[in-house]
């Protein structure tokens, strides 16, 4: 099926995708990858507030290039999931509402994306200048210092996704793995 | 006869070369990108290769990056013996084009200091430089800038002389099945066979800068290449992972004299984002 949703997300629409599924996702997401992730890691070990209250929102595992002048973002394209892992099921517990990454994920991801109703979405790697066009309006919101690792505000229209992994736990790649072709 | 070269004119083709490879794939890659999108018969992966050629095309026309991973810069430097490099230290001429490439060219700073302590070194320096002496005058260099998505799922065995041909074929069956979707496929496969540990890896990386299409000299190789491609395109891994007849553009092998004890196998995963750009000096 394909199906055109905005971000935050919705619940009752998070339902109904199935892994397989193409998606436009327009509204607004967010960016963070590993020492993003790891930083939000600490803050809540130290019992401290997140820079971003994640429930219902995406997150999309992304470190763009550089803008050029006049431009909204560079070259914007999906890093691989799986350095995430050890921190993503924390955020599902707390209401994170989808990733979009590339790559696979680990059972205990998958078992956080089930308990929680997300859902984990794959653009496609390498494929950054193409997405980098759906991308109208990017912001550093925290962690500055990071770079191109800092946490951003995307404003996004027409985002093409592939689900990966549904809310009923199903994966995309799982289910191609076994499909030796003869 | 020395032929004396500066310096600052290593600095400025390594500058130009860091953004030329992370705008414009080498024209082997496109052709090769163009029959792969051909050849696809699954329609999601006939999609997402339609969709790389775009992204192909945009990085060109708009000068924005093929992927924002623009890579730790990878170079080779093939120096003719009868060369002397003047005006300053060449491997800070080297790091001084990698440093300009790399922020005049917004291309992303993806480089850490210490490995543990994991500071963003700002400007994407160092590189990792492999220098050899060869005959005659001149100066060959490649900038290979290497993406970790594929990099991270690449492996390095050493097998037993008995695992022989076979136990080849089973360590990259292994790493492609392994990196399916991480590693950004369509792949190009480098493998090295044989030297030793470090050899093997050197190999590998050397196999991803040879042109694609261009098949071993050794026939047993190219068979073995040519199996190999067979093989990987028959895991139904595809494009980006999602299924489909393209998990590989080439397997490309390269292969060295080795000891009596051993026999040392590299695979070393490239995206479909394989970087090359090579100039002789
Ligand atoms: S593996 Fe290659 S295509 Fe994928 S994100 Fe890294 S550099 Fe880009």
């Amino acid at each position: 099926m394909e199906y055109r949703i905005t971000a935050p997300l919705d619940k009752n629409v998070v339902k109904k995708l199935k892994a397989g599924d193409y998606v436009w996702i327009s509204g607004t997401i967010y960016t963070a990858r590993d020492a993003a992730h790891k930083r939000m890691q600490e803050t809540l070990d130290k019992g401290q507030e997140l820079p971003v209250d994640w429930k219902d929102n995406i997150i999309y595992y992304m470190g763009p290039s550089p803008a050029r002048e006049g431009r909204v973002i560079g070259s914007a394209g999906p890093t691989t999931s799986s350095r995430m892992d050890p921190y993503a099921p924390r955020l599902l517990d707390m209401g994170l509402g989808g990733m979009i990454g590339k790559g696979k994920r680990s059972p205990a991801v998958s078992e956080a994306i089930v308990q929680n109703g997300s859902v984990y979405f794959a653009a496609v790697g390498g494929a950054g200048a193409l997405l980098s066009r759906q991308i109208k309006k990017a912001e550093v919101i925290a962690y500055d210092d990071l770079g191109t690792e800092a946490i951003r505000r995307l404003e996004v229209e027409d985002l093409p996704v592939i689900v990966v992994i549904d809310p009923e736990g199903n994966d995309l790649y799982k289910m191609n793995a076994g499909n030796i072709i003869s | 006869m020395i032929r004396e070269i500066g310096v600052d004119e290593i600095t400025r083709q390594i500058r130009d070369m860091c953004i030329q490879a992370n705008h414009y794939l080498s024209e082997d890659m496109v052709c090769a990108m163009k029959e792969a999108t051909e050849k696809e018969q699954d329609p999601l992966g006939k999609k997402i290769l339609g969709q790389l050629e775009e992204n192909l095309k945009i990085a060109g026309e708009e000068m924005i990056p093929i992927c924002q991973d623009t890579g730790m810069a990878v170079i080779f430097m093939e120096i003719g013996q009868d060369v002397h490099f003047t005006g300053g230290d060449l491997g800070q001429a080297v790091e001084e084009g990698v440093r300009r490439g790399y922020t005049e060219g917004y291309l992303r700073k993806s480089v850490v200091g210490d490995p543990l302590v994991r500071e963003n070194t700002k400007d994407n320096t160092p590189a990792v430089l492999h220098t050899s002496i060869v005959p005659g005058d001149q100066v060959a260099i490649t900038v290979a800038p290497k993406g970790f998505g594929s990099e991270n799922m690449s492996r390095i065995v050493m097998l037993k002389p008995a695992q022989g041909v076979e136990g080849v074929k089973q360590v990259i069956w292994d790493t492609v099945q392994e990196a399916g979707p991480n590693a950004c496929p369509p792949l190009v496969v480098g493998v090295g066979i044989g030297g030793t540990f470090e050899k093997a890896a050197l190999l590998a990386k050397q196999a991803l800068t040879r042109p694609v299409g261009e098949k071993a000299k050794d026939a047993h190789i190219r068979s073995l290449e040519e199996e190999m491609l067979e093989k990987v395109n028959r895991s139904g891994i595809g494009p980006a992972g999602l299924g489909g007849h393209v998990t590989a553009l080439a397997v490309n092998i390269n292969t060295y004299a080795t000891h009596i004890a051993g026999l040392p196998v590299a695979v070393n995963l490239c995206c479909h984002v394989n970087r090359h750009v090579k100039r002789v000096i």
